[in-house]
């Protein structure tokens, strides 16, 4: 039997009926089209699918909808200010920080978290903040640079 | 993946969630954070009727600081308890070891009732939980009772808790060994589950040790405690020579683990290797 929820994702307010049993990342691909946030290992480890759930990162592939239920949802379509892209965005751009990009939108929106708690993170405090986010091109090099390039705009 | 059918409540007080389990039984189970149970449910390897939220209900959530002991709240996240104040002062190895669980992403959202309700042997609760003498509250329909960890976990996802129960908290007295307490673990590199998990909490009285505590998770099916490390703690000074002779045959007479991570003599070796590196961080 389906139930309502209420999400409101990205600043606007969806209200859906769905099964108890979907999971968040379907809900944000399936229902709302948002295939910005991926999914990848679909076993929690690989951080494809990482989301901000009422600002905190998450992996929604580990999720039922009905559990954001009234809560406030965050995906990569909701970094960019119009134009503008966020400075994590912009890192990933101007460092190379993708190569494939399949888990770009997991880890800037886990890079989001890091920085959001430690605004100016060491290399190691870095790699350590990412280690939920597996990168299969092994670009992590850039990936560190690109979330330093982030720390660094933002800070000014 | 995706998880069987069920019918999902969201109950706002403990009362109802009893009520709910009462009425429901073994056909229901008990969601929280949703880290341990929604991999079981996507993995079909449990297909309940009913799941039960409880996270929404106030009473569980939190950390509270009491005069003689740190109530954590069955809905308290791994990330919260690791930031927690009271439990870094009173208790350094529950926050260390909340720290190590999983990612960012894991510990934002895993709780640890959730997590000790699963009993994963190679979680990394279990043993700091042991080591920390903790007391497990348990509410039910005439009201509640406090299980002593050392009663709590009988085997491989098995708990001492009955079908209509639920975790409410769980309290970690104030004591002089919690205080000089760490955990150290050998994680499976993607998983971050422990193949050994040691968690050691040592009392010292004029530089001799009057109490021990020196507890294991992933070693064995049902996490334990290492009373044969223990008593040759005691009364010694904990310097290299007695962590030696303490660690020279852990986990002894205990069913180990082995899979195609860590074979069984792999892991035996390994926990003395984490037991002494636990006790040296306490030297």
């Amino acid at each position: 039997m389906k139930v309502p929820v209420s999400i409101t994702v990205n600043g606007k307010q969806y209200d859906k009926m769905v099964e108890p049993r979907m999971l968040l990342v379907y809900f944000l691909r399936e229902e709302l089209a948002l295939t910005g946030t991926h999914i990848g290992c679909d076993t929690s480890s690989c951080g494809a699918c990482t989301i901000h759930l009422d600002g905190k990162a998450l992996k929604s592939c580990t999720m039922l909808a009905v559990q954001a239920n009234g809560k406030s949802v965050t995906t990569i379509e909701g970094m960019a200010n119009g134009e503008n892209l966020h400075p994590l965005q912009e890192g990933f751009h101007m460092e190379h920080g993708l190569q494939c990009g399949f888990c770009t939108p997991g880890m800037i929106m886990c890079a989001a978290d890091i920085l959001k708690n430690n605004p100016n993170p060491t290399e190691e405090e870095i790699r350590h903040g990412l280690e939920g986010n597996f990168c299969r091109c092994t670009g992590y090099h850039n990936i560190v640079k690109s979330i330093q390039y982030a720390a660094n705009k933002m800070a000014s | 993946m995706v998880p069987s059918k069920f019918a999902y409540h969201r109950p706002s007080t403990v009362k109802e969630a009893i009520e709910l389990l009462a009425a429901h039984g073994d056909d229901s189970k008990i969601l929280s954070g949703g880290h341990s149970l929604v991999p079981v449910l996507k993995l079909r390897l449990n297909d309940p009727e009913h799941i039960i939220d409880v996270s929404g209900i106030e009473s569980m959530g939190g950390i509270r600081d009491n005069e003689k002991s740190i109530t954590i709240g069955a809905n308290a996240t791994h990330g919260e308890i690791a930031n927690n104040a009271a439990l870094k002062a009173h208790a350094p190895m529950i926050a260390h070891a909340a720290s190590m669980i999983g990612d960012v992403q894991v510990r934002n959202f895993g709780t640890i009732g959730g997590s000790i309700a699963h009993a994963d042997p190679a979680a990394d609760w279990p043993a700091v939980l042991l080591a920390a003498d903790a007391n497990v509250v348990l509410s039910h329909a005439g009201g509640q009772r406090e299980v002593d960890i050392d009663q709590f976990f009988k085997g491989l996802f098995m708990t001492a808790m009955d079908e209509e129960e639920i975790i409410t908290a769980i309290r970690i007295p104030k004591t002089a060994f919690n205080k000089n307490s760490t955990y150290v673990k050998f994680p499976q590199p993607a998983s971050r589950f422990a193949l050994v998990g040691c968690a050691a909490a040592i009392a010292n009285s004029d530089g001799y040790i009057t109490e021990a505590r020196v507890a294991f998770s992933g070693v064995s099916g049902t996490p334990f405690r290492d009373s044969n490390v223990e008593k040759s703690l005691k009364g010694s000074v904990l310097n290299e020579g007695s962590i030696a002779t303490a660690t020279a045959s852990v986990a002894d007479g205990v069913s180990i683990l082995s899979d195609h991570f860590a074979k069984e003599n792999y892991r035996k070796h390994m926990a003395g290797v984490y037991a002494r590196k636990a006790l040296s961080a306490l030297a």
